[in-house]
């Protein structure tokens, strides 16, 4: 495998994924350079930006803060550091109701408008091997840019005796609405690459792609250009692969199995086949920290949607209030029914745009009546669309009559918890039927089985 | 901004509905609906009318009379009736072709919980149901362009029963004439063409997929030259077209995926060349669809898609455990 794989084996087309869904693309904000919000008035930083434990606040109620100054950490594995956005001074540390079920701590800070940087910010040292990378990784407060929140240290720890032969970098984007990588690639491309140098050296990984769906000819061309060029790409070991834009091409295991034909183990990581996957702006990131020693406290989101009045990315200090950002983009142009964090196949509606910008989003979209409103549900015809579209080769209408009955043996025997909840199937139903919901129920019945 | 929605991934949905993919069903149709007007005459469309209208009222009234949500306006009833029309003979009383309409909808519907529920073919039970009811007048057939035909007219043979009865091995069929239609037969069965046409326009608009019937022909095809019958002929004749492109693939009784749905057609095409060899019945597509639906449960319990990064064999290793 190793000999193979030192700048041979790059695949020329990506391999045969199965299902998808022929999703509309609505990239309108992917041609205009992103802006750089001024910073707001304040800032509320959640502490839990990342799946595993939240933080605990190491900042009180009237403590002053720079920019780039820890304000939460966590003794977790899974967790990393929450970094102050701006400077200024901690308000208040209150309980805000994020999405989830439960309110979470968060570190209020009124800025001061100086954005004064922490005078003990230095460039961290120079990164040797992978315990001084993942060191580096998590100082820098980094989690998966790409929505999931997957604490980038715990990523790049990988396992003794997982041997990994490729590096995928993450440019699918096959969300709707979404360009914030796509602007990522088009502004940052250097960056881009010096990070991929970076982790893969110390990683020893010979052989990396970075996946790009084929309706981004833009970024494919600017991505070639770079990993082309000899002087920024030496070993040759950086290639381009554009994948069939076909949603969801950029979900982890999809993804790796496009790029290298290898399925992830049920209940496995991309690391069980050789594979470590980031995203762009995660890669990009992790450049500008080891030049720098900035950690991570702002971020490039896309602002869209029919109730948007200017459709744009922005980067914006993280816990910028979504309403402030939204003022920014000239504000709303008709009422908003319906927002969403992230895009309109994964992401989360939210109750309120009185919440704050989190690490791992990439959008913020806005939506009018027309869009909003919800569609007809009508009984299931059995056409078997939903089972056609799945990338997980799951049986959702079978997922969702099991869910019903609250059966958690059959929903065990169907698989449910290989389901990632793309929304394929969803999309697909002729009948409009809320599969995706009712196989989250569906997973929650089988862990209280499971605790039994 | 007091009242945003919330709701659960994902936000957007595929612009397919029930009630568009029933209207391409019915669009598929056409072609050999207007085959049979023009081979079988005018009383061909009064079958027609009969059985859409007998099969809509009795959608309407069962879920009215259920207090249930009104479907009519999916179109469901409305390709049963085409399809209930299309299984019957021009010469059929329209009494009777009403009666089919109410068969199917109620009793094979909407008893067992409306669309998506019954676990047969509506339209099929419905003409297996007169056929063992009127059994002659089920088997009345008109010759083509036989306009003047009704119930009392003198009955001409059909290509199958005429090949089982006559039993005459010297006169080859008239394959053009099977293609086109112009011989005696039910009213959309007759124009293979025409029923090709709409079966490829469904398989164009991803209505169905070319899974059931490529394979249901083929399995006909090779059984039909293994036991040294005309394998062109078994293709073209009787209801085998109409059933493995509009009957076989009803969504609702035909398995959900891919590997099952291959099960099934070859399950089909098996059945048929059994009943047409074998059987005392000269026709054997509607029974053979049927009692593969009865047992298309059976098949998704034994034929399943492996969940991706499952072990294939996990069936076997867990029985072995």
């Amino acid at each position: 495998m190793q000999e193979q794989n030192a700048g041979g084996l790059f695949p020329k087309r990506p391999f045969r994924t199965h299902g998808g869904a022929p999703v509309p693309h609505h990239k309108n904000t992917s041609g205009g350079q992103s802006k750089t919000m001024p910073p707001p008035q304040r800032v509320i930083l959640p502490m839990q930006q990342h799946i595993g434990a939240p933080c605990e606040p190491v900042v009180k109620k009237g403590d002053h803060v720079y920019l780039g100054q820890v304000v939460g950490d966590s003794e977790g594995y899974v967790s990393a550091p929450i970094h102050a956005s701006v400077s200024g001074t901690v308000a208040e540390i209150r309980n805000v109701m994020l999405t989830g079920d439960r309110p979470v701590e968060a570190v209020v800070i009124d800025s001061d408008g100086l954005m004064e940087p922490d005078p003990s910010i230095k460039p961290p040292e120079p990164i040797t091997d992978k315990k001084s990378l993942a060191e580096a990784a998590r100082a820098s407060g980094l989690v998966g840019l790409g929505g999931a929140g997957f604490p980038a240290h715990v990523k790049l720890n990988v396992p003794e005796g997982k041997n990994i032969d490729t590096l995928i970098i993450n440019v699918a984007e096959c969300e709707p609405y979404v360009t914030s990588d796509h602007r990522e690639a088009l502004e940052n491309g250097k960056n881009v690459l010096d990070g991929i140098y970076k982790v893969k050296e110390i990683l020893d990984v010979h052989r990396v792609l970075i996946a790009v769906e084929d309706n981004k000819p833009d970024v494919i061309a600017e991505l070639h250009r770079i990993a082309d060029n000899g002087e920024m790409d030496p070993k040759d070991e950086v290639r381009v692969l554009a994948l069939k834009s076909r949603y969801p091409q950029g979900a982890e295991k999809v993804l790796v199995q496009a790029c290298t034909g290898r399925k992830v183990p049920a209940g496995g990581l991309p690391a069980d086949v050789g594979c470590l996957v980031m995203n762009i702006a995660s890669v990009s990131f992790l450049a500008s920290f080891m030049r720098t020693g900035m950690p991570l406290t702002k971020k490039r989101v896309t602002i869209d949607g029919s109730a948007i009045k200017e459709p744009q990315n922005v980067i914006v200090p993280i816990g910028t209030p979504i309403k402030d950002v939204i003022g920014f983009c000239g504000g709303y142009k008709s009422e908003p029914r319906k927002m969403l964090m992230g895009g309109p196949m994964m992401g989360i509606a939210i109750v309120s745009d009185e919440l704050p910008i989190l690490k791992q989003n990439n959008a913020i979209l806005a939506f009018d009546e027309n869009e909003a409103k919800m569609y007809e549900t009508t009984d299931c015809i059995r056409c078997g669309r939903c089972v056609a579209a799945c990338p997980m080769n799951l049986m959702p209408t079978k997922l969702e009559k099991a869910a019903q009955k609250k059966d958690a043996e059959a929903l065990m025997e169907l698989d449910v918890m290989t389901c990632m909840e793309c929304g394929c199937c969803a999309f697909s139903c002729p009948a409009g039927r809320r599969l995706v919901q009712s196989i989250r129920l569906g997973k929650a019945y089988v862990r209280k089985a499971g605790k039994k | 901004m007091d009242k945003l929605i919330v709701s659960s991934s994902p936000h957007f949905n595929g612009r397919k509905t029930t009630q568009n993919i029933m209207l391409d069903v019915i669009i598929g149709l056409m072609p050999a609906a207007i085959a049979s007007i023009i081979i079988f005459g005018p009383r061909a469309f009064l079958v027609i009318a009969v059985c859409i209208a007998s099969c809509v009222l009795s959608e309407y009234l069962s879920r009215k009379a259920m207090k249930r949500p009104q479907t009519v306006m999916d179109l469901s009833c409305v390709v049963t009736g085409l399809l209930l029309a299309l299984n019957l003979p021009v010469t059929i009383d329209p009494l009777i072709a009403a009666f089919g309409g109410v068969i199917a909808i109620v009793v094979v519907k909407q008893m067992f919980g409306g669309i998506g529920q019954n676990f047969v073919n509506p339209a099929l039970t419905a003409r297996i149901v007169l056929m063992n009811s009127f059994p002659a007048r089920m088997t009345h057939w008109a010759a083509a362009f036989d306009y003047g035909a009704t119930a009392d007219a003198v009955t001409t043979a059909t290509p199958l029963s005429g090949q089982m009865y006559v039993n005459s091995p010297g006169s080859a069929p008239d394959y053009m004439q099977l293609l086109l239609g112009t011989h005696g037969g039910c009213l959309g069965e007759t124009c293979a063409l025409a029923i090709l046409i709409g079966g490829l326009y469904l398989i164009v608009r991803n209505v169905i997929s070319p899974v059931i019937p490529v394979t249901y022909l083929a399995t006909v095809a090779v059984f039909s030259a293994i036991l040294g019958r005309d394998p062109l002929f078994d293709l073209l004749a009787g209801g085998l077209m109409l059933g493995a492109f509009f009957m076989a693939t009803d969504y609702t009784t035909s398995p959900l995926y891919f590997k099952a749905r291959i099960v099934f057609a070859i399950g089909c095409g098996l059945m048929t060349i059994i009943i047409r060899e074998f059987g005392s019945l000269p026709e054997g597509v509607s029974y053979s669809i049927v009692l593969m639906n009865i047992i298309t449960p059976l098949i998704e319990r034994y034929v399943k898609p492996t969940a991706f990064g499952k072990p294939k064999e996990k069936k076997k290793k867990e029985g072995a455990a």
